[in-house]
């Protein structure tokens, strides 16, 4: 099965708002992906959604970018809002 | 009147061909062509114990001496066995296994359709609860049909031989005997004959897009739900009721 393309799995839990990335697979085609996903990683009722996308088509940063990418944020204090009180009616902040 | 004996031995039947199916596919694991294969057979085969495990503890009930799920599977005897002659066969290669399954898993999504309007309301309740798992099943195996029918030549070829070997263990599904044909008259159970349409109908289209053929052979086996079975359960329930044959009673 070496030649059957890797496929990344991305979740909705039941309560999740957002889909998450739960590990990968390997499959020929997208719908088989979604087959394998649903046997490989929501044997345990963990989800209500899933997507697969193909490992190749996802561009990812440098590890070695990090410090360009990232760390100018670091400094600039006035872009995390954290002096804001947050009201106990927003949820999933 | 049907008797409490005819509804035992068809639960049993039910029952037994989960238990022996799953034992099956139990077999894969760890051996599977692909990892994902490998949890996929092993989930069916943990969704068929599951389902094993409702039935005989219905069947126990019924019987009444005192035996529980565990005790039944582990037990009986091969000609106390009541499964279909299909679900006994052995692996072999991944097209027979896939072409048992799918053989299987269509007849069974339609018998447990037809079981959820039992006037037994356990049936009717266990039946639901497994079709849920069941529809899953039909739609994976009749996948793996059309992919292997219509994938290279080495794999159509596996795939038309694995069909045509098993066809003979197919006619067994829709052959109603006595007890049969007295529950379907009472609604406890679907009639077995009038599976066979829609059953042929749902193989039909996914072999025709599998680019396969359907076996056209008349002649079949018969009598696993009658306990005559194949030389293979021997050896199945050999491994299987290993343990609770050299300790009696031992649990974890």
């Amino acid at each position: 099965m070496k030649e059957w393309p890797l496929w990344e799995v991305f979740i909705r839990s039941q309560h999740g708002l957002a889909h998450k990335h739960v590990g990968s697979l390997h499959a020929p085609d997208a719908a088989m992906a979604i087959n394998n996903a649903r046997d490989v990683y929501t044997r345990r009722n963990e989800g209500v959604s899933i997507w697969v996308v193909k490992a190749a088509d996802i561009t990812a940063s440098s590890p070695g970018d990090k410090e360009p990418l990232f760390e100018p944020a670091n400094s600039k204090v006035y872009r995390h809002p954290t002096f804001f009180p947050t009201p106990d009616e927003v949820k999933h902040m | 009147m049907a008797k409490n004996e005819d509804k035992l031995e068809y639960v049993l039947r039910l029952g037994d061909n989960a238990l022996i199916l799953s034992q099956r596919l139990s077999e894969w694991c760890g051996k599977g062509p692909a990892f994902e294969e490998d949890m996929a057979l092993t989930n069916t085969a943990l969704d068929l114990i599951g389902q094993a495990r409702m039935w005989l503890s219905y069947a126990g009930e019924l019987e009444g001496r005192g035996r529980d799920e565990d005790r039944l599977a582990f037990t009986r005897d091969a000609h106390e066995f009541r499964n279909l002659l299909l679900v006994e066969q052995p692996n072999g290669d991944y097209a027979a296994t896939i072409a048992r399954q799918f053989y299987f898993d269509t007849w069974h999504a339609l018998a447990l359709q037809g079981l959820m309007k039992s006037g037994d309301s356990r049936i009717a309740e266990i039946a639901e609860k497994s079709l849920k798992e069941v529809r899953y099943h039909v739609r994976r195996s009749a996948d793996l049909v059309i992919r292997l029918g219509d994938g290279t030549e080495e794999s159509h070829g596996r795939m038309q031989n694995a069909l045509d070997d098993l066809w003979v263990y197919t006619g067994e599904m829709f052959l109603p005997d006595g007890r049969d044909a007295l529950l379907a008259s009472e609604g406890v159970v679907p009639d077995a004959e009038t599976l066979r349409e829609p059953w042929l109908k749902h193989l039909t289209e996914a072999l025709a897009e599998a680019t396969l053929k359907v076996p056209t052979g008349t002649w079949m086996h018969k009598g696993g739900k009658q306990g005559r079975h194949t030389e293979h359960l021997g050896y199945i329930l050999a491994e299987m009721q290993f343990l609770q044959r050299a300790y009696p009673n031992a649990h974890w």
